[in-house]
């Protein structure tokens, strides 16, 4: 459950103050303004424009920022978003429900194995279908090795925006075992598609388990040393405690979900709240934070990581045998063998395949717990083999909308850590 | 845990109760009935307290839907959001619905959630296509802020104005798209322009154009534009995207 930690600072890097912050000195407005008149010039007043991006390595994507700024402090922040707009949900319309899929691992293609087991989930649901005990476990599995790509991808990509070079490579080196392990499951890194309506694309194959234990043995390693370089390091923490602070109301007002939200002490997690696929019989906790700022999310962020970690360790110890898939020839085609010398087989295979599954009238939203935050899937259905609508429910996005609220301020050095902070996909805030 | 992160702080200022103990928490649903089941308490509080305001509800996959009149929708989730017997403090989603029936009307479709309570509350209103119901809502922004850019989607994708919304742009299609509403059903997949319309106005677009006007307003940077550009703007052209 919902756990507060407290982090002592105590810092022995030189150039701080009393409390553990490292002295700023007074740059722009403020000082030039403080100055007697007639030694520098009357900025007084002028307001600046300033764009960043769309093209900008530190707004993760295509993210484009206008920014007021008054001296070095913005005045007011203007984004815009929908450079990456492919309408998704506008094909989804279009296709059937096993041909979704792989638009999932396009949008936060982070998370593509725990879109496609979110996706799934929803389907599922509007199909009323029951899935095995050992799809459970492996989709959980999935949903949280993907959970670890997705905040090695913000550690790494942050700790650049912020100046340190040395934990992207670490960060990256770990996620890129998470990818081998990815792909001798589905065969692709990235775009995985490795979930289909009612199961898998495939078991995992032989010496998978043992490659994940290897993982989980050496991975907490890595986040230790990430740890002992960030946590307590004087530029770390300077550079993010106190900014783009929420208060818990607001962050709940505003929409907020994820580590956003818990950083900022509210102990909302759908994997607890609103449990799917047996997350309620694992034992992990929530890591909340206290103060909602940049460095909060740090560490909610680095304490999901170890919680993944203990969950993987469940999942691993609890796998049972027995198949993947669901045993209905309605909704899983027929193995290829079979397919290719029966003919009742080979009958259920194209229509599958030809006319898809259709699902009782219906509509369902199945929320999860993406690294983001709250993904939903929602699904109308009119009893067809497409769905009327498909909705994307985009955590990030909803995060996101509270920039200009969080960088207002702040100093224009700042807007670039509090925007690494949110952990944007520009894929799913788009879509 | 690592040996840095210690317990013994003191809890924080704002804390979600969870309803139960820990071991209480929700089993994963097994076996939901396709209709029926158990309704959404909040629904019998709703009708208490609105009357005819609430229209019809219905119980889809352990999902309680529950209509409710166009015009009061922004009163409904005020209540909903502030009453600390429903508190329904977390909007999830604004989105919309258009069927492929030519004349079942559009839905407008608002996901609500209780933390408190672990409940979940689908809220629907319906805009008929045809006749003179303008395709109009409240804007629950000020209910809930992260209503903003969802309800800045459903406009640019259905076209559905939410009233009192603060800043109702487009957002995922650019200021000057003219094609219309993508997610509306008569729109094509590919868009109703032709392909070689669409590259025309690709191509005559002004790459330089790229504020909108308030954002001109910030620095005084008309005087600092192209020419050409403050001559286009001058003469009343709307710029930005």
């Amino acid at each position: 459950m919902a756990a507060t930690k407290t982090i002592e600072v105590a810092l022995s890097t030189t150039g701080l103050t009393a409390d553990g912050k490292p002295m700023r000195v007074p740059l722009g407005a403020e000082g030039l303004m403080s100055a007697p008149p007639g030694i520098e010039p009357e900025l007084q007043g002028e307001h600046m424009l300033i764009n960043i991006g769309p093209q900008h390595p530190a707004t993760h994507g295509v993210l484009r920022l206008v920014l007021e700024l008054d001296g070095e402090t913005v005045v007011r922040c203007i984004p815009h978003v929908g450079y990456l707009h492919c309408g998704f949900e506008k094909i989804g319309e279009y296709r059937q429900y096993n041909q979704i899929i792989p638009w999932t691992d396009r949008e936060d293609y982070l998370n593509s194995m725990g879109n496609n087991c979110a996706y799934v989930l929803g389907a599922e649901r509007l199909f009323g279908i029951e899935i095995t005990e050992r799809c459970k476990v492996l989709r959980v599995i999935a949903m949280e090795l993907s959970r670890i790509i997705s905040h090695l991808v913000w550690l790494g990509t942050t700790c650049i925006d912020i100046g340190a070079f040395t934990p992207f490579l670490w960060s990256f080196q770990e996620r890129e075992n998470v990818y081998k392990l990815l792909e001798g499951w589905t065969g692709a890194r990235l775009t995985t598609s490795g979930t289909r309506v009612g199961g898998m694309i495939a078991d995992v194959p032989d010496g998978w388990v043992e490659g994940l234990r290897g993982f989980l043995d050496r991975f907490p390693k890595t986040l230790d040393q990430v740890d002992r370089m960030l946590t307590k390091n004087a530029i770390w923490v300077g550079r993010t405690v106190g900014l783009g602070v929420m208060s818990p109301e607001e962050a709940l007002n505003y929409g907020l979900s994820g580590p956003m939200l818990r950083a900022s002490g509210v102990a909302y997690d759908v994997r607890k709240d609103f449990p799917y696929l047996d997350y309620e019989t694992y034992d992990f906790d929530v890591p909340v934070g206290t103060n909602g700022d940049v460095y909060d999310r740090f560490l909610v962020r680095q304490e999901e990581l170890r919680q993944s970690v203990r969950i993987l360790e469940q999942a691993l110890k609890r796998l049972p045998d027995g198949p993947v898939n669901v045993d209905d020839p309605r909704i899983i085609l027929p193995p290829k063998h079979k397919a290719t010398s029966e003919m009742e087989s080979m009958i259920h295979h194209f229509k599958l395949v030809m006319e898809g599954p259709r699902p009782p009238i219906g509509e369902t939203y199945v929320p999860i717990e993406s690294p983001k935050g709250e993904k939903g899937y929602y699904f109308v259905s009119d009893g067809t083999a497409k769905p009327v609508r498909w909705r994307i429910r985009p955590p990030s996005y909803v995060n996101l909308s509270a920039i200009p609220k969080m960088v207002e301020g702040h100093l224009l050095s700042d807007v670039i850590a509090i925007n690494a902070s949110i952990d944007i996909v520009m894929g799913e805030i788009d879509r | 845990m690592s040996e840095h992160l210690t317990q013994d702080h003191a809890a924080p200022a704002f804390a979600i109760v969870y309803p139960g103990q820990p071991g209480d928490a929700p089993a994963t649903p097994k076996q939901v009935p396709h209709k029926g089941g158990a309704v959404n308490p909040s629904v019998a509080a709703l009708r208490a307290k609105f009357g005819p305001v609430i229209g019809r509800h219905d119980v889809v996959w352990n999902e309680t839907t529950v209509f409710v009149q166009r015009d009061k929708v922004a009163e409904v989730c005020a209540w909903l959001q502030s009453d600390p017997a429903q508190s329904y403090e977390y909007l999830s989603d604004v989105t919309a619905v258009e069927y492929r029936d030519a004349v079942r009307p559009i839905e407008v479709v608002w996901h609500l959630r209780s933390i408190k309570f672990r409940r979940f509350l689908r809220l629907k209103t319906e805009l008929p296509k045809a006749g003179k119901t303008p395709l109009e809502v409240p804007s629950v922004w000020g209910v809930w802020k992260g209503a903003d850019w969802l309800e800045r989607e459903c406009y640019d994708m259905f076209g559905i104005k939410f009233t009192g919304h603060p800043d109702l742009r487009r957002i995922l299609m650019w200021e000057q798209y003219k094609e219309g509403f993508p997610l509306r059903k008569d729109f094509p997949m590919r868009g109703r322009f032709s392909r070689s319309e669409q590259l025309k106005n690709a191509l005559s677009a002004n790459p330089e154009a790229r504020y909108s006007m308030e954002e001109l307003s910030i620095a005084d940077a008309f005087e600092d534009l192209p020419h050409d550009m403050r001559k286009r703007i001058g003469g009343g052209e709307r710029t930005g995207e």
